[in-house]
Order: structure tokens, then sequence, then C-alpha cells
């Protein structure tokens, strides 16, 4: 497709029978099979992703630590040289630019990827306001990142399970890489970062363990049934965390960017929330339908596990207690759904009281 | 398991990948082959009420897979007598079979004369190759 990237896996995909569909910038394959067996292979085995289009940015040097702490929203002196954290970087007003994951590798150096789609605004956002000092390298495109999820992909790998947001620098399948215990999926797993010449070496060592590989098409819905949000529909710079129930990676305490404004809102107290919800009545809700009266729809789309609609949006604050009956404008149609606890499934939590749950 | 591509010789074709199946007075209507293959794995189906007026070239129902959402479009205007209730417990049967199993809704014609503005099975072939 003209004026797409491509990652280095592209013609594995193509030699999969990938359908393959424009994603951030990138020609990536939206299933290789069909959505739902993949899906499911994620949920009751495993199943490998290629996610190199995601942005990959190597901060280090004096200055660094400080640097980051006053751009983003989590407490970075709460992990040590082999942890990650979960980040939201936020504009003056509380909004979210984009989310992101830093993995920190000594004092001042840090791993932080980032969401394709923001990588160009978060290169700019943070080199016009990390010191001089530091030494910024946007690396996409010399490195691929791969995915690997389910309660059977370690095994898959060989690997032992590990806490989850800690990594290390190993060599797997004779490929030299960071495995990193995070994911998308809501399942175990790892993401594996490696040099973007050795990601075939590597795909094709995960594929031949018995990986089943898995589109985006498989990747947004498992992230959706987990309740993972996404940025660009669920959160957005005209959306902040604490809104977004993302309070828990918020460190009130601490000064960053739109921190002002943060603690105005967790005082105060959102207006609305975002919450997950199942539908009660067939039908499937869809990014940007109306919660009646005054809510949207950020995310929605068929469940495979549960066979039903499911989705996320944003709702008056009375309404997002679990248990809380919502009505879903589907074309026309006022459908019933009731607003559930996270995660709505994943193999190890699903729903387990009575408190708008299964 | 999903069919292998196939486009019926009995069937008459709407440009927007519905097909109908002329029976006397009455008609079946599908989607094709090259719908469900552009949609994916079909998840739900929203019928027609049974009784409601269907106009050629109207929308007279939804199909939805997990990423998308088709309207259906009426080869034909009649009066809907009965819909495909197999699918909504299964509407992966219109990915499976397209042209059996899978069929959406029975019409009662309003004009059978309006078949003759559909396309046959090598003009829809056609219309395959240059989109």
């Amino acid at each position: 497709m003209p004026g797409l990237k491509r990652t280095p896996l592209f013609d594995r995909h193509l030699a999969l029978g990938a359908r393959m569909v424009p994603f951030a910038g990138y020609e990536m394959p939206v299933f290789y099979e069909g959505v739902i067996g993949e899906h499911k292979a994620v949920r009751t085995g495993s199943g490998v992703f290629d996610a190199s289009h995601m942005g990959v940015l190597e901060i280090a040097g004096p200055g660094t630590h400080q640097g980051l702490q006053r751009l983003l929203s989590n407490d970075l002196d709460r992990i040590g040289a082999g942890e990650a954290q979960y980040e939201l970087m936020t504009n003056e007003q509380g909004g979210i630019v984009d989310d992101l994951i830093v993995y920190r590798r000594d004092e001042e150096s840090y791993l932080v990827i980032v969401n394709a789609s923001n990588c160009e605004t978060d290169v700019k956002w943070l080199t016009d306001r990390l010191p001089q000092s530091v030494d910024f390298r946007d690396v996409s495109d010399d490195r691929a990142l791969i995915a690997v999820q389910g309660p059977g992909a370690l095994k898959r790998l060989g690997l032992e399970p590990a806490r989850s947001f800690t990594f290390a620098e190993i060599e797997l399948f004779g490929v030299p890489c960071i495995c990193a215990r995070t994911g998308y999926t809501g399942e175990a797993g790892c993401e594996l970062v490696c040099a973007a010449d050795s990601a075939v070496k590597l795909w094709d060592a995960i594929l031949a363990a018995g990986v089943a590989p898995c589109g985006l098409g498989a990747r947004d819905t498992l992230r959706l049934e987990a309740c993972l949000p996404l940025h660009g529909q669920d959160i957005t710079p005209k959306t902040d965390p604490i809104s977004a129930g993302l309070g828990w990676a918020v460190a009130l305490g601490k000064e960053f960017t739109g921190i002002e404004r943060l603690r105005q809102i967790a005082a105060e107290g959102p207006s609305k929330r975002l919450v997950p919800f199942v539908m009660d009545q067939p039908g499937i809700p869809r990014q940007g339908m109306s919660i009646v009266p005054y809510g949207e729809v950020t995310s929605g789309s068929h469940s495979p596990m549960l066979d039903i609609g499911i989705g996320m949006g944003y709702v008056e604050a009375k309404k997002s207690e679990p248990g809380s009956m919502l009505t879903i404008d589907v074309r026309g149609r006022p459908l019933w759904a009731v607003v559930v606890t996270k995660p709505v499934y994943t193999s190890s939590r699903k729903y387990t009281d009575k408190k708008g749950e299964w | 398991m999903a069919a292998a591509e196939n486009y019926p010789a009995d069937l008459k074709y709407h440009s927007e990948h519905d097909w109908a199946r002329i029976e006397g007075a009455e008609a079946v209507f599908g989607i094709t082959w090259k719908a469900q293959d552009m949609l994916g794995e079909l998840v739900f189906f929203q019928p027609p009420a049974v009784g409601a007026t269907v106009t050629k070239d109207g929308a007279y129902g939804e199909i939805e897979s997990v990423k998308a959402v088709s309207d259906l479009v009426a080869p034909l205007s009649g009066k809907v007598i009965q819909v495909n209730d197999k699918l909504q417990s299964a509407p992966e049967t219109i990915n499976d079979d397209p042209y059996g199993e899978g069929w959406l809704v029975r019409i009662e014609l309003a004009d059978p004369a309006e078949a003759d503005a559909l396309l046959d099975v090598e003009a829809y072939k056609q219309l395959l190759v240059e989109e």
C-alpha cells in the first residue's frame, strides 16, 4: 500500500496469508485465519503479535530520571533497574498526550515504548521538555517488538514466570532481546524487543514453538475484554486519567505537567467516568455511539469469549457503579447494557461476585 | 469452516454484494461470498420483522463482524414472510454456507419484473474484477 511503512516481519505476514490493513502509518496484519480463533488462542493457549509499529525510545544521561519524573504521571522513584511502570503523559489541562510504559535500565537510563500513532507527537513533546544533557534516541525503525501472550506463552518459549512489570536482557532462540513481563491482552506472557534485523529469526522460532500468529483484530478485542484503554479512543488529550479510572497510575503527591488540574479533579470527583459494560440485549456497541443521555461509547466490540457485545465509555459519575443500567443508542435502537467491574474477561479473572457481574 | 469462493449461476446479484434466489412469487435473500469475506467472521444478524416491507436497493437489516457493521441491501421489493432464525445463535453460518444454510430472509415479491435489473452471475463476477 502506497505511503505506508512496513515492519521487519512484513514478508512473514504475507506468507502466512494475513489480511493487511493500514494502521498508524504501517501496513499491519488484522488477522491471519480469523479474529475469533486468534483471540481464543491467546485466552486458552498462546499467541504472538507483531507490535513493531510501536515507538521505541532510548533516553539516557544526566537529568533523565528527574526530567521524566516531571513529565510522566507515575512515581519513577518507585521502580529500580529491571522494573517497568505504566505512565500517562499529560498536558497542562491534565489531558492525556499518550499512555506508555517506561523500562528503567539504570539510574539514568530508560527504554520507553509508546503508541505508534503518537510516536511523532511524543518525540517532540519529550525532546522539547527534557534537559539538554539527555541523550534521546528514537530507535523505532531499528527495533522489532514481538508480544507473546497467553496462559501457555512462557512455557512455549521455555521461560520461567517472573513478576509482572519486570524485564531482563536475555538471549531467546539465539536472539539477544529485552524480555519484558508486560502486555496488552490481560494474560501472562512477555514483550520482546530485539534488533530489527533479527526479528525474522525470533518470529520463526516462536511460531515453530507452537505459538499462534495473531493480528491487530484480536489484539483489540483482547485488550477490550481486559479493559485496557486505547489511546485515541478511551483516553485522549481531552480526557484525564482520573476520569478514565487510571488514578492508580497518577502520583498526586509529585510535581509533573498537569498535576494541579488532576489534583482538582481528584478532589472534586470527576463528573464523568470511563466504565466497562456488557450488553444486556443482543447488539454490538461501537465507538461513537451515544450512551443515553450524556455519555459516549469509546470502544465497543463483540466479545469472543462471552459471545455478547461489550464496550467501554464515559458515563455520568452517578451511573458508574457496577450494576448500573445504561441505555445505548445502537443505530436508532435503544438497548440495555450493564456496568461491570474490570476486567470483563481474562483467563484468570472474570466476573466473580454478584455486583454487576456474572 | 469458511466456504471456498463461489457464485452460483442460478442466483440474481445486486452490486452491493447481495443475492436473490427467485422461487415463483417469492425470493430468498442472502449475501455473497465476497461480502462475507470482506466482513470477516460474522457475529450478529439484526433481521427485519416478519411482515415488514422491504424496498429494492434499500437497507432491510444489518450484519456485523467483530470489527465491522454492514447494512443489508434488498435486491428486490416485497414483504418479509420468514427470517432465518438459526442465524440468531449461529451467525457464522453465513460464512460457512452463504448461499445455503446462511440465507437471511424470504420475501413475497411486490414486482417480479424488478429482477430484470439485477446482475446475472457473469455480470457480477465482472463487477468483482473491476472493483
